[in-house]
């Protein structure tokens, strides 16, 4: 369903340059020049800002965390007995993940992750949350519905499979391990991190499969 | 608080339709605001807790109707107005009049300056604390959520309030939001994972009953059931 309206939501994107300033944008740039002028922010570290989250923070890094845990038994008890330290290891660590517990999918339980209330998510691993995490639908359904949700992400669990959902309610954060995909057994960590999606992470997604990656 | 931002159960929201792909922001306007809010908080005024609360107190019916990083800007405005860094005002009059905004330099040492962005973002700021007084619950025990329902800032959704659960980890002490958001204080409480059953939170009669919803409750929110 989503493959269908893609084109259209990049094609709406590339054209916002065209439309008149918002009154939000003007709003936003109204401000930014106030605390610029006011000398409260460096502007500087405005842009910086952004282009950490745009560069260099993103779900690669839990990509690399979940093909490491899969390919290295030692790494994945650690992963779960600490899921904050294990990153650490890795180099991935700080704002919005300083606390965090990684939870383990199995043939037998699905784990998924939510914030009702607002939108946490572990930024070093999976930098900021898509938005569609931070909307109402989202954060209304995914405790109440959660079969629902799945299905509106194309995941269909058998019925004997018992359903996890974490509310993000306060500073601990969460990561799912998804399963590895089956017939990958002798794959390294680089080839596996590209079957690794973001929403497996999140827990509306699963991995995917050697045939979906080579297609 | 009671608000718009409380959504665990809500109904007629309409399909999540997610993307298959799509931008980190949707427009310039998201990133800068997103850039402003990191930025300004870095200087200390408010904690997290203050920010979240000043987000949440959008009026309900606004809160529904508009996009994430609008509410960030209302809470950025709001905590902006209440330290006294911005008057009321004072973004409409720029609005209007569209200076450019010239930058001379930093006002204060509170300022975060783009060279210490990254490593800021890396060290963090765990909300974890030491002194944690003695669990009054162990992994395995029966609680109850307390029903409240306060005007202020609170962890304990509306949904999960009253309700009765088993503790599923214990995660030691953390700053407890509901007074930190408040007062500026940082008071050490437990923080523990309880789980719940659907037929709990949604009735017997929901669809799937035995699906398990678990929430991250501080101590003072559980007593024993």
């Amino acid at each position: 369903m989503s493959d269908d309206h893609d084109h259209h939501h990049h094609d709406h994107d590339d054209h916002d340059h065209q439309h008149p300033m918002s009154d939000t944008a003007l709003r936003v740039k109204a401000l930014e020049s106030l605390l610029v002028e006011k000398g409260l922010v460096d502007p500087a570290a405005l842009d910086e800002l952004i282009d950490v989250y745009e560069t260099r923070i993103g779900p690669r890094n839990g990509a690399r965390i979940v093909a490491r845990a899969w390919t290295d038994p030692a790494f994945r008890k650690a992963l779960l007995d600490n899921g904050a330290e294990a990153a650490r290891t890795l180099g991935y660590e700080g704002r919005q993940g300083e606390d965090m517990k990684v939870l383990e999918n199995t043939p037998e339980l699905h784990n998924m992750v939510v914030c009702t209330l607002c939108s946490c998510y572990p930024w070093p691993v999976l930098g900021l949350p898509p938005t569609w995490y931070k909307s109402a639908p989202y954060r209304a359904r995914a405790v109440s519905d959660p079969r629902g949700v799945l299905d509106e992400f194309g995941v269909t669990l058998d019925s004997e499979v018992k359903i996890k959902v974490w509310d993000s309610t306060a500073e601990m954060r969460y990561l799912v391990l998804p399963m590895q995909p089956t017939g990958t057994e002798n794959w390294s960590a680089e080839q596996l991190e590209d079957l690794v999606t973001r929403d497996s992470m999140i827990g509306t997604g699963i991995a995917r499969t050697p045939g979906e990656a080579a297609a | 608080m009671n608000g718009g931002h409380d959504l665990g159960g809500m109904h007629g929201l309409g399909p999540i339709d997610p993307p298959k792909d799509e931008p980190l922001f949707h427009e310039t306007w998201e990133a800068r605001a997103f850039a402003l809010t990191l930025a300004a908080g870095s200087r200390g005024h408010w904690n997290i807790d203050r920010s979240r609360f000043a987000r949440e107190s959008m009026e309900p019916g606004e809160y529904l109707r508009t996009s994430y990083y609008e509410h960030w800007l209302h809470g950025l405005e709001v905590l902006l107005e209440e330290n006294g860094l911005i008057e009321a005002g004072e973004i409409e009059a720029r609005m209007r009049d569209q200076t450019p905004g010239e930058f001379t330099g930093f006002a204060d040492d509170r300022v975060l300056p783009a060279d210490k962005v990254a490593i800021t973002l890396g060290r963090g700021g765990s909300a974890r604390m030491d002194g944690v007084s003695a669990a009054r619950f162990k992994v395995g025990d029966s609680v109850k959520t307390i029903n409240i329902n306060p005007p202020t800032h609170t962890r304990l959704p509306r949904y999960a309030r009253a309700k009765t659960g088993v503790v599923e980890l214990d995660h030691g002490g953390f700053v407890f939001p509901d007074v930190a958001a408040t007062t500026g204080k940082k008071q050490c409480e437990r923080l523990y994972t309880v789980r719940f059953t659907a037929a709990e939170l949604w009735g017997e009669d929901c669809e799937h009953p035995d699906d398990v919803i678990l929430l991250d409750m501080f101590d003072p929110y559980l007593k024993a059931a």
